[in-house]
């Protein structure tokens, strides 16, 4: 039996020299790509930053307000980012909500249009399936490496890792959506004589779009959910301090620094997460 | 109350331009990937049920020949897996033709469905047929208007022009107030009304409807049943209606075809279809049909020459001594009943059935419904005096009547 063991087959250097090849053939391409998103992300947060702190947290409360009417919930926004501010952690709350954003929107973009894609050619998905599943089941620290070989230390490998990990969410879910869609208003389109792009955006899309803003929210909370592993890279923002608190011990630290995630993520969540739930009534 | 089968017979023949809307020659429609392989075994004569097992391929219509002219109601009827939604559906290439010819008229040309190309197609369902669904298949996401709107919207029409047009088309189902709701506000009838809203917006000649009324309860679908038949004769539009429900069928259908596993079995006047039905299954559903709405009178009424003669006096009824005494012409010129003389008095489909009184001895003409001859008959107390031409040709009693009510008409031959 020590045959089996003896002859290790080298995935691992495999793998490895698969990276070397794409930084050594590729580099270019990694370092633009690495730059302007760094650029965007940074800018954008510089953007906030321009605003004192109630213009967003303003903001931020009428947006609660016109998607649901609900003073509980304006209430709950202000008090929790006034929290926020207090504890010290609105510049980290800033780096991290674009941070969000950034990869929510860039996996949107991305994963809308593959999982129609993947909706209308049964064979597309067939292949996708397995890679999606093994997108979010590999441990996040495992690809980390190589995004950090790849695109170097700071924001745009927490990035990038963040958007491998949220990025099913869209897909799935807009998949569902569209082959979800009741035969019959497809027929009704065909019926009506919609063209094949017209049959997508005024009825296949229309009629997923509750699925499809499940799947943005769900992406949105994905994405918070890997903040303390993009601090790991060097991603700004509340993952910082807790790792910090982490390294140090340091209770008093890592609790504030948590809370705020929290509150972030609740903030998000209750925000992004009816105007879907409410077509269903 | 006159009925309304019979109106839409008579307007169907008062413009008898026998123009082709629909002109359909041996159509094949088979679900599956092996339709040569089927085919070939169709053209073996091998069943449905053969088909399916070998090719796995189900026949959803076979060797199907149908005209349906301009401004009829055609009425497919059928049992559900007849077939009568695949027809229906490949008129619009919902369905693929696989075999076969299918002309839909446009403008002064016909097009054939089964082979022209998706521009042309488009062209077809955007500007000449438009569907009606069993299930209304509104989109939940727009409103009523919009709903109605969406087929001009397919057509790139901007919003306020086609907003304008269906609002129209909304009143005329007369839900215009409630143009702002959502469908899933509104009452199953209601988003039906919808549904042949948005059918009539986009102005086509040709309505299909698959089965419109089913998802309906029964006095709804009565009533939205008139409603299109008001429409129709309004718009004459070429209606083909796929329906399981035989007196809908009878109400509505100008034409009725009857289809059986995949074929159709007999195409023909409601009349005819419930005098002669042509086998089996086609018995069994007219059993339980309503006959007082689709019967006339020459196809149950006793002929004169059947009726007991003493020179030129016929009897009519001979319990009360009910006589009427024919001209040389074979017209009536008076009537008694046990010596006493009655009044004769002509009725026309349409008149007050109120005005009618006893003891008057009514003349009408072959053509009455059954519904208006038994009212006839109840309220004079007296036998329905049936005259074509100035001519007595015949009577009804309550025989006929009972004849016809317990389904025994079947051999009875109509004229």
């Amino acid at each position: 039996m020590n045959w089996i063991t003896d002859n290790k087959i080298p995935l691992g250097d495999w793998m490895e020299a698969f990276v070397d090849w794409l930084t050594f053939n590729a580099a270019g391409l990694f370092d633009a790509i690495s730059v302007s998103l760094e650029w965007l992300i940074l800018s954008m947060v510089d953007i906030f930053q321009m605003f004192p702190p109630f213009v967003p947290m303003a903001m931020t409360a009428a947006l609660a307000w016109f998607l649901h009417r609900s003073i509980p919930l304006v209430i709950f926004v202000v008090v929790a980012l006034l929290l926020i501010l207090n504890l010290g952690y609105w510049q980290e709350m800033l780096e991290t909500f674009v941070l969000v954003l950034a990869a929510t929107t860039l996996s949107v973009i991305m994963g809308i249009p593959v999982g129609i894609l993947a909706a209308h050619k049964p064979w597309v998905y067939t292949i996708l399936r397995p890679i999606l599943d093994l997108m979010q089941t590999i441990p996040t620290f495992v690809y980390l490496i190589p995004t950090l070989v790849l695109f170097g230390l700071g924001v745009v490998p927490g990035l990038i890792s963040t958007i491998i990990f949220a990025i099913a969410a869209p897909i799935r879910l807009t998949y569902l959506g569209i082959s979800r869609v009741p035969e019959d208003l497809i027929e009704a389109g065909k019926a009506f004589g919609a063209t094949p792009f017209k049959l997508l955006y005024k009825v296949e899309l229309p009629a997923a779009m509750p699925n499809i803003m499940a799947g943005i929210t769900q992406c949105i909370m994905l994405s918070l959910s890997m903040v303390v592993i993009a601090a790991l890279v060097g991603a700004d923002g509340l993952g910082k301090p807790v790792i910090r608190a982490l390294n140090t011990v340091n209770i008093s630290q890592g609790f504030e620094a948590g809370l705020a995630i929290v509150l972030v993520a609740i903030i998000l969540d209750r925000i992004c997460k009816a105007p879907g739930a409410k077509e269903e009534g | 109350m006159t009925s309304l089968s019979s109106a839409t017979t008579t307007q169907a023949t008062d413009m008898q331009e026998h123009v082709s809307a629909i002109s359909i020659r041996n159509l094949d429609v088979i679900f599956g990937n092996w339709s040569h392989d089927s085919l070939r075994m169709l053209d073996a004569g091998k069943t449905r049920q053969e088909i399916i097992e070998t090719t796995g391929d189900v026949v959803g219509v076979k060797n199907a020949s149908i005209e349906v002219q301009q401004g009829e109601i055609c009425v497919l009827m059928g049992l559900s897996g007849s077939g009568k939604s695949s027809l229906l559906r490949a008129v619009n290439g919902l369905n693929k033709v696989s075999r076969g010819e299918l002309l839909v008229r446009d403008g002064e040309r016909m097009v054939n469905i089964a082979e022209c190309d998706a521009n042309t197609l488009r062209h077809m369902r955007s500007k000449r047929v438009s569907m009606v669904f069993q299930k209304f298949a509104l989109m939940p996401w727009l409103t009523v208007l919009d709903n109605v709107a969406f087929g001009l919207e397919m057509q790139g029409i901007d919003k306020a022009t086609r907003r304008d047009m269906a609002m129209e088309k909304l009143k005329m189902v007369g839900l215009d107030e409630w143009h702002g709701k959502y469908p899933h506000e509104l009452s199953g009838g209601m988003q039906q009304r919808v549904g042949l809203a948005r059918a009539f917006a986009i102005d086509s000649d040709i309505l299909l409807m698959d089965e419109p009324f089913s998802a309906l309860d029964p006095l709804i679908r009565s009533q939205l049943q008139d409603e299109l038949i008001e429409l129709q004769k309004r718009l004459n539009k070429t209606i083909l209606f796929v329906s399981h429900d035989l007196d809908e069928a009878l109400k509505i259908g100008t034409n009725i075809a009857i289809m059986e596993s995949a074929e159709i079995i007999q195409h023909g006047k409601p009349e005819d279809i419930v005098l002669n039905p042509s086998n089996a299954y086609v018995q069994d559903f007219v059993a339980h049909t309503n006959p007082l709405n689709v019967l006339r009178g020459r196809a149950l009424m006793t002929n004169v020459e059947q009726l007991e003669r003493r020179d030129d006096t016929v009897v009519l009824d001979r319990h009360n001594n009910t006589l009427v005494t024919l001209d040389a012409d074979g017209k009536p010129a008076s009537a008694s009943r046990n010596g006493q003389a009655l009044g004769l008095q002509h009725w026309e489909e349409g008149q007050d059935l109120d005005q009618i009184q006893a003891d008057q001895l009514m003349i009408t003409t072959p053509d009455i419904s059954m519904r208006d001859a038994i009212e006839i008959r109840h309220r004079t107390s007296l036998p329905v005096l049936l005259c074509e031409d100035g001519k007595c040709t015949g009577m009804l009693e309550d025989d006929d009547f009972y004849h016809a009510l317990l389904g025994k008409h079947f051999n009875k031959e109509t004229g």
